[in-house]
């Protein structure tokens, strides 16, 4: 096991720098200048000219790059153009609080879709069923962004009983889980962040119980005269590889932050930082934003590989 | 009932009861702003601030004072600049190219050092003098464009600076206000530490700094020592959030969280007033226009440009945003004092398409670059949209080319030597002073790269009335051949000018006192807020 650990983990290396590559490229393959958020509207050639060369950007791009990776290496990630802030504050800060809303969303999400998908699946064409995969299907259709301004419209604007944005009454420095008036916050991008995870586990639990039910193995259990709780038992343990896949990604999802979601809230977050960067074409907090979220799912996608390898040992020598 | 049963409707109750016992009123304490911003972050605070002029708006303005402030106190009449930091001003009657500041006396900053000459020479050289221990890129990169004229800056007393000018420039104290001062004094004390200073920043403005969430919220008191004793702020508190979504504004406005906001979207407007809310709008110095490539393509042609401009239908334009905008014949509004009596181009389709025949450029094939959003844009989409059908329906064929904000303000820096092929561009105009607003764009000294003469407009009348301009002290004089000038572009139909706008802005029914200047920035001082 130790030594598939490490594979996994010299696995990861080559993608985090693959994707670092691949978003550099991107960013200045895309129009714009990424000095036009510290340039005037009337910034002469001169002027671009003398601040281009203060910040490093008239080097080649690969230069440019080099020099990036080489500071990463040693944890300096650079400072953001626009705030002049460490990038590192700059991530690290805006992914706590993106983790605050995953922290709630996922064990809701996994929870709820799990249950939901378990339930379709073991009452395959029934209405339960039915119903389910409908409330499944309207998740994942409904787009987050419309699902926010809703949510917003009934519980912050018709009801007032609910803050339509921001985190807290003093912003994400003084939050505080255990203060009802700094939670409530939590409340809203935590129900509309959950609801396409719930309908992809949903439909993905679904189909992998059904499909685990239909297998052999299954009617051999019926025939040894088993329960049908003894069962499903069975059935759940044996789609849960196929289900932890996706909840690893979804997880990633969270993780990373909805820029819909965060923007429509005004939550400061990882997705809301990054949909600065690409506004305001932020290099330093592009790059180091990705970077850190390409870890996660890098990170995330080596946990669920070890958990399947623990729950199937087939995958392990495979 | 099961015990689960039991357990869920007791989580239930609670959870209702929790609800109703905690009504969330952030705002409702009394005497509080709470300003919803459109910008996507907070403006920096070391000195000119980013976010455009809304930067200098929310931040700028109220930490610091520039030499020559800008008068917002009437929403009657245009607003100009007026003594700040420098209590007069005067040309050096023995040197054209010399402006003498006499020095406002008995001013502190924020941090109780006295104001003085030697804090303003520093200043300068913090954003001009590349050798200096405190010059600081970023400001060097937020002021420059107002120090194109500047030639360097000497002392004649502890209350007297003398600033010299590349050339002989009338109109160049409109520059002199957009130049913040900060404090020598606190930036030495931290060391020229600039990280530093961001978080306790120090001006001599009618606010002081009192904390700051990193792109969240930033936090202000009154300076209840402030020199101007007129603008003293009536609240306890301002709160500046930054919140780009429109729909995310509005409802914060209406939840009661915020008591102030920029820019709600049109169709949101009946929705806040059936809220109670007010809804203030002014004529102020801003147009959107499409800017035009006079290097090549149609619009070298004359006839084409006027066609263009009987193309428009402006009323239209106005209705598709709610009113909240005015038809716009010239570039500035005809609030300002030098207007004149442009030439009307009425909507009249017919006219256009005639006047492309004579071109000889019918159909008539252009390219439009435009934005999905921005700074000042408008609702950019629709309004595109509809603009490209009303000159499709007198004869043009147009071709509009989105981009993002980002990339339209690469086009609008970089000009038409770096983007040739486009026939003209859709970006709103800041017209604050009579340089930015009717003299760069048709003078060939600002030519794009190096100046925001985006289409390499030139023609000898224009370079003649610039000089005159430029070299006349007079300033009834002077205002006089400002208007001949603004005519004149009008005549060369510069730009195809669309719509003025209005400058939308939402306010709490408990918020009192605010009164909307014809101008890009605005006082909050004046504002109290009811409990």
């Amino acid at each position: 096991m130790f030594g598939y650990i490490i594979r996994r983990i010299l696995f990861a290396l080559p993608i985090a720098i693959g994707v670092s590559i691949v978003c550099f490229s991107l960013v200045y393959l895309a129009p714009g200048d990424p000095l036009q958020t510290v340039l005037p509207p009337d910034a002469t050639a001169e002027t671009i000219a003398i601040v281009k060369h203060e910040y490093g950007f008239d080097r080649p791009v690969p230069v440019q790059y080099a020099i990036w990776l080489w500071h990463v290496v040693q944890g300096d990630f650079g400072r953001s153009i626009a705030s002049r802030r460490p990038v590192t504050l700059e991530v690290f800060g805006s992914l706590a609080n993106t983790a605050m809303l995953a922290l709630f969303a996922v064990p809701v999400a996994f929870a709820t879709g799990f249950a939901m998908g378990a339930i379709a699946g073991c009452y395959p064409g029934r209405i339960l069923d039915r119903i389910v995969t409908g409330a499944a299907v309207i998740g994942v259709s409904l787009p987050n962004y419309w699902l926010g301004l809703v949510l917003v419209i009934v519980f912050a604007v018709e009801y007032m009983v609910l803050p339509a944005s921001g985190m807290g009454k003093s912003g994400s420095a003084a939050f505080s889980l255990w203060r009802w008036s700094d939670a409530q916050f939590l409340v809203l991008p935590v129900v509309t962040l959950t609801m396409i995870p719930i309908g992809i586990i949903a439909r993905t639990t679904r189909a992998a119980v059904a499909e685990v039910r239909s297998q052999e193995f299954v009617t051999t259990l019926r025939a040894m005269g088993l329960g049908e709780g003894a069962v499903i038992r069975h059935v759940l343990k044996n789609a849960s590889p196929q289900v932890l896949a996706v909840m690893g990604l979804q997880f990633g999802y969270l993780m990373g932050g909805s820029i819909l979601v965060e923007t429509v809230f005004t939550w400061p977050g990882s997705g809301f930082l990054l949909n600065k960067a690409i506004i305001n074409r932020d290099i330093p907090v592009l790059q180091g934003t990705i970077l850190a979220l390409s870890l996660v799912f890098v990170a995330t996608n080596l946990v669920v590989d070890l958990l399947q390898a623990t729950l199937d040992p087939r995958i392990r020598r495979a | 009932m099961s015990r689960l049963t039991v357990f869920t409707t007791r989580c239930a109750l609670l959870g209702a009861m929790a609800l109703s016992i905690v009504p969330f009123q952030s705002s409702r304490a009394a005497g509080v702003l709470t300003v919803a911003m459109t910008a996507g972050d907070l403006p920096v605070d070391t000195g000119n601030p980013d976010q455009g002029f809304e930067g200098f708006r929310f931040v700028g303005w109220n930490l610091y004072d520039a030499l020559i402030n800008w008068d917002l106190s009437s929403k009657d009449k245009p607003s100009d600049i007026k003594p700040g930091l420098a209590s007069e001003w005067h040309i050096d009657p023995a040197n054209s190219k010399r402006w003498i500041f006499t020095l406002r006396q008995g001013v502190k900053w924020h941090d109780g050092c006295d104001f003085t000459a030697d804090d303003v020479m520093w200043n300068f050289a913090r954003i001009s003098d590349q050798k200096a221990p405190q010059f600081l890129t970023q400001q060097f990169a937020l002021s420059r464009a107002y120090l194109t004229n500047y030639d360097g800056i000497e002392k004649i007393d502890d209350h007297t600076v003398a600033i010299k000018t590349k050339f002989v420039e009338s109109l160049f104290p409109y520059d002199m206000a957009y130049v913040l001062m900060v404090s020598r004094c606190r930036a030495e004390a931290l060391k020229l530490d600039w990280d530093a200073y961001a978080k306790a920043p120090s001006g001599t403005g009618p606010y002081r700094f009192a904390s700051m969430t990193p792109h969240e919220r930033m936090e202000f008191t009154p300076n209840k020592e402030y020199w101007d004793k007129a603008r003293v702020p009536k609240q306890d508190r301002l709160i500046i959030l930054p919140m780009p979504e429109a729909a995310t504004r509005t409802a914060a406005l209406l939840s009661g969280q915020v008591n102030f906001i920029e820019a709600p979207a049109p169709d949101a407007v009946p929705v806040l007033k059936k809220g109670g809310m007010q809804i203030v709008t002014n004529t102020y110095p801003h147009n959107w226009p499409y800017i035009l490539n006079f290097t090549r393509g149609p619009f070298t042609n004359l006839k084409v440009r006027q066609a263009a401009n009987y193309a428009i239908n402006r009323d239209d334009v106005v209705d598709l945003v709610g009113g909240f905008a005015i038809p716009e014949y010239a570039e500035v509004p005809p609030t300002l004092p030098y207007y004149g009596h442009p030439v009307v181009y009425k909507f009249d389709k017919d006219k256009a398409r005639a006047l492309l025949k004579e071109a000889g450029c019918l159909p008539c094939k252009v390219t439009l670059a435009i934005s999905t959003s921005g700074s000042g844009q408008m609702q950019s989409l629709p309004m595109n949209e509809l603009v490209k059908q009303q000159l499709e329906d007198a004869g043009f064929v147009v071709n509009l080319d989105v981009m993002d904000w980002n990339a339209l303000l690469d086009v609008s820096r970089s000009g038409v030597p770096k983007y040739p092929n486009v026939d003209g561009m859709n970006a709103s105009r800041g017209l604050l002073d009579p340089v930015s607003a009717i003299i760069k764009p048709v003078a060939s000294a600002y030519w794009s790269p190096a100046g925001s003469n985006w289409g390499h407009f030139k023609t000898p009348e224009a370079d003649a009335l610039v000089t005159q301009i430029f070299e006349e002290f007079d300033a009834t004089k002077r205002m006089a051949l400002l208007t001949k000038l603004h005519e004149y572009e009008s005549e060369q139909a510069l730009m195809i000018f669309v719509v003025h706008d209005l400058n939308p802005r939402a306010l709490s029914p408990k918020v009192k006192g605010f009164i909307q200047s014809q101008n890009w920035f605005q006082d909050l001082t004046p504002i109290s807020v009811d409990p």
